[in-house]
This record gives C-alpha cells, sequence and structure tokens, in this order.
C-alpha cells in the first residue's frame, strides 16, 4: 500500500465546493455511510460475467431506441394508401402501421438505423439473457441462496422472447403478418378454452383490427414495465447477496474478492456499456435487418417462402416442423397437432428448468449456501444434463431452418424433416454419454497433473536405458515423488507457462509481459516486498491449493 | 485487518490522516480489505505513463470527432428514396449514420476502459459477504419473528374464523371483479365463425358467389393455362381482404383430371380440369402457396406440410392432418362469357384445427 500524497489535515469545514456540496447534501440525507458501503462494493472479475452486463445495457439501449420509434410510429390496422418516398409501394393499399414503419425507414431522417439498432438491440438481449443463464446453469451459481434470482432470471428471458415476438410483428408486413397467423393458430389449438382466448386476443376472427393496438400497448409499457420491475429485483438480489466467483487462490466461500464499484468498476462498466451500444449501433447501420419494405404489407393469401422468424422463436419453429401429424379427436372435439409442439413443449422446458434448483438440491441432499461456482467438469450430471437439453434445442433451432438448409446442400426437405425427427430423440442421449465421459477425462487430467506434476517436455535418459518425461511437481511431493496437493475446484495448470499464474495476477502486458526499465522495476520490487512486508499471515492472499 | 466499527479510528485520527489513508479506513469500516493497491505508473510522468495518457485522450477526441462527423452527415448525406434510375447515394446514409455513432460510442467505451485498466492504481481488493450466521441473528429472527406473530395474534385472526371466512370471500371478489370486467370485456363470442367463410350463399348472387382474382376480375376458365394455378377470392365485398377465403384455383394438365381420387362425395365439385381448394394450411394457418406441377404436390412454405392435388389435397408429409377443404365450382356465362362461382360454402372450416371442429 503506497501513500503518494502528504497527509494533509482536514479542516474541520470543507473549503471546497465540492466539499460544501457533499456536506450539504449529507446533512439532509445522512447517505454518508450507506453510500460508502455500496462505493466500496467489490466485484469479482471474469469475462462470463460480462453475459449479464450485456443483457442490461441491450435493454437499456431497447428503452432508449423504442422511445425514439414510439414518436413515429402509428399502431392502427386503419387503411391507408401509401404515399410516401419508397416509390415501389406508392399507391399500394396497407395498414397505418406498416405505412408509418415505412416511413420511419425513408422519410424520418436517421429513422432507419434507429429501427435496425432497436431490432439488433432486442436480438442481443435475448441472447445475452440466453448465454447468462447458460453459464448460471453450468457453473452451478443457480444453487443456495440464488434460486430465487434463478426464477427471476427464467421469468425475463421468457417475457424477452414474447416482447420480441411482438415487438418484430407490429409492422404489420407480410412476414410478421404470417408470424401473427402462426400465433393464432397456436391459440386456436389449446384444448377447451383456445377458441375463445384467440377470439379475445384478436378481437374476433384472424386478424380482425384491434391486434396491433393491442400488442403496441403490451410492447412498449406492459412488458417492458414487467421486465424493468423484474430487473430492478434481479439486480438488488445480487447486490444483497453479492457475487459469485469461482474458486482458485485467495478465493474462499466467505469472501469477494476483486475490484470496487469506484471508481474502477464504474469507469469500465461504462465503458462496456458504450462499447456494447457502438456494437450495436454499427449493427444497426451496417448489417440490414428486417427490410420490411421487401416484404409487402400483410396479406392473408400471401406468404414467401423461405421466411424466418428472429432466432429465439427458431426453437419454436422448428418443434413444429418436425412434430408428426397427430391429431386426437375425441367426442366432437379435436386437439390440433400445433398444440403439442407450441404450447406443451415450451411449458415442458420452462417447467423443467425452473424445477432444476429445487430437483438438483432435493436429489443430492445439499442444503448448503454457495458462494463459489462449480467447474462444469467437476458436476458431470449437471453438466451432461445441460449439454442433453442444449443439443435437444439446437435440433429443434436448427429443424426451424430446415427448408434453408436442404435448399443450401440440395437435401431432400422430407429427409431434413426425418433427420430431424430422429434427432432429437437421439442426439440428446449420445450428447449426455460424450459430456459425461469428457468430464470424467478431464478431472481425471487434473488429478494426474497434481499427482505427477506438469510435462516439461524434456526426456530423459535413466542409466538402465530407460526413457522417462521429467515432470515439474506443482507443489512439495511425498516420499514417492507424487504431489500432495489435491483438488480444490480451481483450475489447474497443465502447461510450464501456466504455472505461478496465481501471484502474476498483476503481470503487466496484454500478449507479452512487459520487461520494466531498471529504475521502474527497482521502485516495483520496492512496492513489492513493502506489500509483503504489510501483509498479515493468514489472510486470503496466501495462496491455497491444498484444503 | 479485521475492520468492523470497533477499529474505525475516531474523528480526530481520520482529520490526521490523508486521503488514501482515510479511504481505506472507510473500506475497512465496510468490511472491504484493500489487499493490494499500488499506482499503475510507480514512477510518474514516464514514456509509457505518457503514452497511455495520450492514447485515452486519443479515443475520446476519436469520440468527439465521430460525433461530429455524425452530425455534419446527417444534415448533409441525402437520405430520400430514389428509384434505380436516379443517384443511388441515399443507400449509404444508414450505413454512415450507424458506423460514425458506432465509433463514437465503442471509441468513448474503449476509451473508459483503458483508462480504468492503464491508469487507474491496480487494485485486489476482499470483501467479507457476512454470508455465515452472524453473531445476534438468531436473536434477531426471534424477534422479528415474535413481531410479526404477535402483530397476527393481534388481529384476532387466528381465532376469529369468521372474520378470515369473510375477508377471503371480500378478497376474492375485489380479485375477480376486475379480472371479470377485463375478460368479460375483451370477450367475443366465437359462434359458428370459424365455420363459414364469404363464399355463404347469398340471394344476391342466385347462382353462386362469383369467384373473382385479387384485383376483383372476374375468374373465366381460359384465363388458366393447363397444369397453372390461381389464388382467388370470393367477389364479395371484403372477400379479397377476408383471412378466411383465399382459395386456390388449379388447372390439372391434360389427362391428369382422370387420376384425381376424391374425398368421399366430392368427386363432383370440380370443374372439367379446374379443382378449388382452400389455400389455408390446415395445420398453422399459412397460406400453402407452393405448387409442384410435376408431382401435383401443394407446399406450405411455414412448415412444410405437404397436400397432393390428385388426392383432394390429402396431406402427404408434414405436420398437417386435415386435406385442404374443397370448394365447389361451377360456371356462369354473362354476356357469353363464362365465370366461375361457387354455388355452396367451404363444407368445412378452413385453416388450422380448433376444439370445437370436431
Amino acid at each position: 500500500m503506497t501513500t503518494t500524497e502528504a497527509p494533509s489535515r482536514r479542516a474541520a469545514k470543507p473549503r471546497t465546493i465540492a466539499g460544501k456540496s457533499a456536506l450539504w447534501v449529507d446533512e439532509r440525507f445522512r447517505v454518508a455511510g450507506p453510500l460508502r458501503k455500496q462505493l466500496n462494493k467489490v466485484f469479482p472479475d471474469h469475462w462470463s460475467f460480462m453475459m449479464g452486463e450485456i443483457a442490461l445495457y441491450s435493454f437499456i439501449i431497447l428503452i432508449l431506441t423504442g422511445t425514439y420509434l414510439s414518436f413515429f410510429f402509428d399502431a392502427s390496422m386503419g387503411d391507408v394508401i401509401y404515399n410516401g418516398s419508397y416509390t415501389p409501394l406508392k399507391g399500394v393499399e396497407m395498414s397505418r402501421a406498416y405505412a408509418s414503419t415505412l416511413n420511419i425507414s425513408f422519410d424520418v431522417r436517421g429513422g432507419l438505423v434507429i429501427r435496425q439498432i432497436h431490432h439488433w438491440a432486442a436480438l442481443m438481449f435475448v441472447a445475452a439473457m440466453l448465454v447468462h443463464m447458460l453459464r448460471i446453469f453450468f457453473t452451478g451459481a443457480f444453487r443456495k441462496p440464488r434460486e430465487v434470482n434463478w426464477l427471476i432470471g427464467l421469468t425475463l428471458l421468457v417475457l424477452g422472447v414474447i416482447e420480441g415476438f411482438v415487438g418484430y410483428s407490429l409492422p404489420d408486413d407480410l412476414l410478421s403478418g404470417t408470424g401473427f397467423r402462426i400465433a393464432d393458430s397456436i391459440i386456436l389449438s389449446i384444448p377447451v378454452i383456445g377458441t375463445w382466448t384467440a377470439f379475445l386476443v384478436f378481437g374476433g376472427p384472424f386478424p380482425g383490427s384491434l391486434i396491433i393496438g393491442r400488442l403496441y400497448i403490451v410492447h412498449v409499457l406492459l412488458i417492458p414495465g414487467i421486465l424493468a420491475a423484474l430487473i430492478g429485483a434481479h439486480l438488488a438480489i445480487m447486490v444483497r447477496q453479492k457475487h459469485t466467483d469461482f474458486p482458485g487462490p485467495g478465493k474462499t466461500e466467505h469472501t469477494v474478492v476483486g475490484h470496487r464499484l469506484f471508481p474502477k468498476f464504474a469507469a469500465q462498466a461504462t465503458g462496456f456499456f458504450f462499447i456494447v451500444f457502438g456494437m450495436l449501433a454499427a449493427l444497426g447501420g451496417l448489417a440490414q435487418i428486417n427490410p420490411v419494405w421487401l416484404f409487402g404489407p400483410y396479406n392473408p393469401a400471401q406468404v414467401s417462402s423461405g421466411s424466418q422468424p428472429d432466432w429465439y422463436m427458431g426453437l419454436l419453429d422448428g418443434s413444429t416442423r418436425l412434430f408428426p401429424s397427430w391429431e386426437i379427436r375425441l367426442w366432437g372435439h379435436t386437439v390440433p397437432p400445433l398444440f403439442w409442439p407450441t404450447v406443451v413443449l415450451p411449458g415442458i422446458l420452462i417447467g423443467l428448468a425452473a424445477a432444476y434448483p429445487f430437483l438438483e438440491a432435493r436429489l443430492t441432499k445439499d442444503r448448503a449456501r454457495h458462494n463459489l461456482l462449480q467447474r462444469p467438469r467437476d458436476v458431470p450430471v449437471r453438466t451432461s444434463l445441460g449439454a442433453m437439453a442444449c443439443t435437444f434445442c439446437a435440433v429443434l433451432f436448427l429443424s426451424g431452418g430446415n427448408d434453408l438448409i436442404a435448399k443450401a446442400f440440395d437435401i431432400s426437405l422430407n429427409a431434413m424433416t426425418w433427420g430431424g425427427r430422429i434427432a432429437t430423440l437421439v442426439l440428446p442421449p449420445l450428447a449426455y454419454v460424450i459430456t459425461y465421459r469428457l468430464c470424467l477425462g478431464l478431472q481425471r487430467h487434473d488429478r494426474e497433473v497434481l499427482e505427477h506434476g506438469v510435462e516439461t517436455g524434456i526426456i530423459k535418459r535413466l542409466p538402465t536405458g530407460e526413457f522417462i518425461e521429467v515432470h515439474q511437481p506443482l507443489g512439495p511431493v511425498d516420499d514417492h515423488g507424487h504431489g500432495v496437493l489435491s483438488y480444490a475446484g480451481a483450475a489447474v495448470p497443465k502447461r510450464m507457462n501456466r504455472l505461478g499464474k496465481g501471484r502474476l495476477a498483476h503481470l503487466r502486458g496484454f500478449f507479452y509481459p512487459v520487461k520494466e526499465k531498471p529504475e521502474i522495476a527497482e521502485k516495483l520490487a520496492a512496492l513489492e516486498e513493502a506489500e509483503h512486508a504489510d501483509a498479515e499471515p493468514g489472510t486470503e492472499r496466501q495462496v491455497e491449493l491444498s484444503d | 485487518m479485521s475492520g468492523g466499527q470497533s477499529n474505525t479510528p475516531t474523528e480526530e485520527e481520520l482529520r490526521a490522516m490523508s486521503t488514501e489513508q482515510a479511504m481505506i479506513a472507510g473500506a475497512d469500516a465496510d468490511d472491504v480489505h484493500v489487499v493490494h493497491r499500488r499506482a499503475r505508473f510507480p514512477v510518474p510522468g514516464t514514456k509509457a505513463e505518457k503514452r497511455a495518457e495520450r492514447t485515452v485522450a486519443g479515443l475520446f477526441v476519436l469520440a468527439a470527432l465521430a460525433g461530429v462527423a455524425f452530425i455534419v452527415a446527417f444534415i448533409v448525406v441525402p437520405y430520400k428514396y430514389k428509384t434505380p434510375s436516379h443517384s443511388q447515394n441515399f443507400r449509404f446514409y444508414t450505413p454512415i449514420l450507424g458506423g460514425l455513432l458506432g465509433i463514437m460510442l465503442a471509441a468513448l467505451g474503449i476509451g473508459a476502459i483503458l483508462w480504468a485498466k492503464w491508469l487507474m492504481p491496480e487494485e485486489e481488493l476482499v470483501q467479507e459477504r457476512h454470508d455465515e450466521v452472524q453473531p445476534g441473528e438468531p436473536e434477531e429472527q426471534i424477534m422479528t419473528g415474535a413481531t410479526l406473530l404477535s402483530g397476527v395474534n393481534d388481529t384476532g385472526l387466528p381465532r376469529r374464523s369468521l372474520l378470515v371466512r369473510t375477508l377471503g370471500l371480500a378478497g376474492g371478489a375485489v380479485a375477480t371483479v376486475p379480472l371479470v370486467a377485463l375478460v368479460g370485456a375483451l370477450l367475443k363470442k366465437p359462434g359458428k365463425i370459424l365455420f363459414h367463410t364469404l363464399y355463404r350463399p347469398d340471394s344476391k348472387y342466385p347462382n353462386g358467389i362469383p369467384i373473382v382474382y385479387s384485383d376483383g376480375r372476374r375468374v373465366s376458365p381460359n384465363d388458366i393455362e393447363a397444369g397453372g394455378l390461381a389464388t382467388v377470392f370470393p367477389g364479395v365485398p371484403g372477400g379479397v381482404k377476408d383471412a378466411s377465403s383465399p382459395t386456390l384455383l388449379i388447372r390439372l394438365r391434360p389427362g391428369q383430371g382422370t387420376l384425381v381420387k376424391a374425398r368421399k362425395g366430392q368427386s363432383s365439385w370440380g370443374w372439367e380440369d379446374y379443382l378449388a381448394f382452400s389455400k389455408i394450411c390446415t395445420h398453422a394457418g399459412c397460406p400453402a402457396s407452393l405448387y409442384e406441377q410435376q408431382t401435383t404436390r401443394l407446399l406450405c412454405p411455414c412448415h412444410q406440410s405437404q397436400f397432393e392435388v390428385l388426392k383432394d389435397a390429402k396431406p402427404v408429409f408434414g405436420p398437417a392432418t386435415r386435406s385442404l377443404p374443397k370448394l365447389k365450382l361451377a360456371v356462369e356465362v354473362v354476356d357469353g362469357v363464362q365465370y366461375f362461382v361457387a354455388p355452396q360454402d367451404f363444407q368445412e372450416p378452413i385453416g388450422p384445427g380448433f376444439w370445437e371442429r370436431g
């Protein structure tokens, strides 16, 4: 700990403007204590912790760009003859919603770039939430005490998907109208209440004249409001429970190690927000998305082949394509085949995800609180279950575009459908077995390295003529030359240049360590020494690989 | 470094401390321990430090310049759509704006992160979670539990079951009334709407509902070549826009007519080589609009259901379970020209299945 400035005696009354304003605020709100606690909050550092941040920032960007769009969008299904500057559609009869979307794209300066940023941000929002959720799942971050945040996160993901679907349906173009038609059919397929529900949602038979206006308020007020509230709760719980962290040198169940909020984490998080915004802005400008003017206004008699929904609907699209033509007809009633892949299947998937933390705790009888994460290899059953679920969803996702795949690779479409049907049943168990073996293999390798050391690549010939490879033990060895360190859930260094990583946390340089000039190196060494002298024995900085 | 309130220095001590010392004392008071802290550039004013500072400042300048360029481009670059015979410069408008916006935001963001990484002091802090049961916590739990329990006891609810029940009734009513009001307002009775289309016979058209193209022209048998098809609609007000009425009029190739295996009782519904089916897929309601002449199959591009036209549009592949409903065709002669009419409505609900469909 260095002190670069000389101790200066603080006056009883602040004289600077900043000091005076701070005192003014504190005399009224008494926040000095709680505020400092938050400024000093420690955030651990790992790249995988940024996924949730990306989702949060995407949400903020969605609110900003969405507010802009709402100034120009007219959520009405009333007919209008288009008379804007996009000449190919001039004189075409269309809904006001579609006409105002064209207006945003062609007649509002910069409207198109904001529209496209909004769309890209929506894709990013759902994608970041999903990857964040996978990170939480595979590292066991959902375990006690964080089950509630897992449920909130799952709700956010589901709401995000619904919000996205509603959002890209609003322009009332041919593509989204077809999506609406399918949504109507899905609601119709629900037994007993389906027809009534569909008529309730659409205000009569499809498409009616109300749905865009209704979904607009759902899209701009209802769901964003719920999302904002749940994100607030999600973050508040996270702050209250503090972050999880990977095991490693200096990490314990009872501490958080990292940077504090002010100033470093705040600067980095703000910087990261702008980078996410910048990437989405560049995408919005450079990568065209949802060119509704090419699709034309919605017309129930038309559809374009090869039409694809936004990526997060791909799973449902695929399950709908693969599900066999099984219809139940009983006592004068019908349960259409659409019901199973679009209502029952997502219900099961969401239900399993929601129940997972509780199922795992019950089956493993694990009632302890966990703040340290697990490496996926150390929990092979969970990791393999996750791989199984991912494989299942990936097959469905790819099947959502099976017509495009069939076209690109000149495969029979029917073969793609049958391939998808078989793959949904065969690949997930296969993924389970393979992942399980991989986990065990990685575990064994970790233990092998701990026992025998790191391969050095040096081959030695013994006097007997035997060749052996020299291993560098990671720590002290017993009489037989076997390492005595046991596995502690942290990454085990497996290459020579990884050795001592724990102590080189502050290595300078991005790709190569920076060689400091002699006078600077001298000063650094002095600081290092001072720090070591400073540190009391038994502090968390001690590297403890053994337990 | 055990922290805690007891170790907090006195006001006098704090006043005597440097800013950094007082900051560390504050962190300790919050059970946040600074285990490592030193300046990024322990020797101030080195070339490396200046280079780092200049790089960060350069990124901020880049952000500012990109912002200025954005404003200029926003005003100067043409943005109005022009047909291909004119200058296509407007096509650069959106990429330029997005690119500049991206540069501005990303440069600011990268600058901020490098600032934090390169110029702010290296730090490693350890914060106590206080996750285990704290001293005094069981006492807190007991006292809070007692407060809650006593409050509930004070209301008398545990022994006044009449109140509990009536309150439940009132609460149920308060919760249900808005639900009923909302759902009741939104409800629409489906009735038989899904069982009819606009081909329903109308006394205004004694020979049957005229069949028209999307532009309202009547459809004549001579319009369509052998092996061709057309999307047609009921020629009544609103018929072209109605979601349930789009119809496929297919003209088979010569000789194919004899191969048709019609559904029971529907063999006479075609007219010569012409057959008409609902265009709305019986699976999810998309228009089944791809027709393969060679295999006489109709394909729905949404979920790839395939219908065999020669088997009266029976589903032969994919998730659809029901044939596309067939429309009975007839012809009326007006001013010596033959026109198609539909003498009766579809005899079953068109489109996707639903519970009451039977």
